[in-house]
């Protein structure tokens, strides 16, 4: 039995919502949802502000020949009787996760980016950025400040930082005032998925560049 | 008639297109839904003839997925302003909106009458304390549903009455909640 302590913010449910997240975001709202009941009913009551405000958002009128030519798209491609596929309960990653990856953790094409820690970027729109990151057990990502927000969702293992303890399904949700750096719990690799909308700000990138020109 | 006899009654619209595959029940639907779906549509800024044809597709998109619908879980207003959401960013930014697995226990499970009439009232409650806000709150509400905030000032928007919404949606949504775990 899991248990999420960590959740989503009112303003990311009510933005994935409204639609007004960049795909990056959604995509790690999403995976969340799926593995948490309680914010998946709190983003039910946000779909459902949504539809109050469309009923009482004024009607615009269609024209005469709508709903013939409505008649005539479902004539076209009649009923969809495609049913969701099955959550797998021996997944690691959540389905909507799995559309992005092209399969569970397996299927993942890791690259080393330093210090035994390694990503993979995810496909999607500009607006912000989606990436996988794996920390080894005992390892630190190196330290780190933001200048829009991250988020961060622990898929597998856990991480602590100055904050808390993350584990499975927690989320942290840091903004341009956190600097923060997490470390992967002993036991399984930590897996996360770390959403940004701006540049992270390694400050251990410029240490290590000084490392090397200096030979320090 | 009261509002809620009202939402109640679409939801035999719903079940009749999804059973009999019911012309005149979708017309009813169509009538009521489609010049609120293309109005909301607008008032997110795109154009009437876009607003339009993405109308069109939306109500196609209810007839296809009426085996969907879930009215314990969703309201029909709710139900289609998702579906309206989801089609308009489809069309507007060419890019894809995951969306969370289903439940195990998904759509073959017939929802009971009570979770159905429970939700439509507690969307009335809902309508009611939306209606009831002050009017600067009420126009943000509105701005972030319509587009016109970004993420980061929905984020940022100490305004936004988010207490008042989580209060009064809570009853019925509190079922599905604990029907979950």
């Amino acid at each position: 039995m899991k248990s999420i302590n960590h959740h989503l913010t009112d303003q990311l449910l009510m933005g994935y919502s409204a639609g007004s997240l960049p795909e990056a975001f959604n995509l790690v709202v999403a995976t969340h949802v799926s593995l948490c009941d309680d914010c998946r009913a709190r983003m039910h009551e946000f779909d459902a502000v949504g539809g109050v405000l469309m009923d009482e958002a004024g009607i615009e009128a269609v024209s005469d020949d709508c709903l013939a030519a409505t008649m005539a798209l479902i004539a076209a491609a009649p009923a969809e009787v495609k049913l969701a596929p099955a959550p797998s309960l021996s997944a690691v990653f959540p389905i909507p996760l799995q559309d992005y990856v092209g399969g569970d953790l397996d299927a993942v094409e890791w690259r080393r980016i330093g210090g035994g820690v390694s990503q993979a970027v995810l496909q999607t729109s500009d607006a912000a950025t989606v990436r996988l990151l794996r920390i080894p057990a005992g390892v630190a990502v190196p330290d780190h400040g933001h200048r829009g927000m991250e988020l961060t969702l622990v898929l597998q293992g856990a991480f602590r930082d100055e904050t808390d303890r993350f584990g499975p399904g927690d989320i942290e949700v840091a903004n341009e005032d956190m600097v923060h750096q997490p470390v992967a719990e002993a036991g399984l690799d930590c897996i996360c998925l770390s959403a940004t909308d701006a540049p992270l700000r390694f400050s251990g990138i410029l240490p290590r560049m000084a490392q090397r020109v200096f030979g320090i | 008639m009261t509002e809620t006899s009202t939402r109640m009654d679409w939801i035999a619209e719903i079940e009749a297109i999804r059973d009999h595959q019911d012309d005149r029940a979708f017309a009813r639907l169509f009538g009521h839904f489609a010049p609120r779906v293309k109005g909301f549509l607008m008032k997110s800024g795109v154009s009437a003839e876009f607003a339009e044809e993405c109308t069109q597709e939306v109500m196609a998109t209810l007839w296809r997925k009426a085996h969907m619908f879930d009215g314990s879980k969703a309201s029909v207003s709710t139900w289609i302003f998702t579906v309206a959401r989801n089609r308009k960013i489809d069309m507007l930014r060419k890019q894809r909106r995951p969306e969370p697995e289903e439940l195990p226990w998904g759509p073959e499970t017939e929802a009971s009458p009570a979770d159905v009439m429970a939700l439509a009232q507690d969307t009335e409650l809902l309508g009611q304390a939306l209606a009831a806000l002050p009017e600067k709150q009420r126009v943000l509400i509105e701005r972030a549903y319509f587009g016109e905030l970004t993420h980061s000032e929905i984020a940022a928007e100490t305004g936004l009455p988010l207490g008042t919404i989580k209060s009064r949606i809570r009853l019925a949504l509190d079922r599905l909640r604990h029907a979950m775990t």
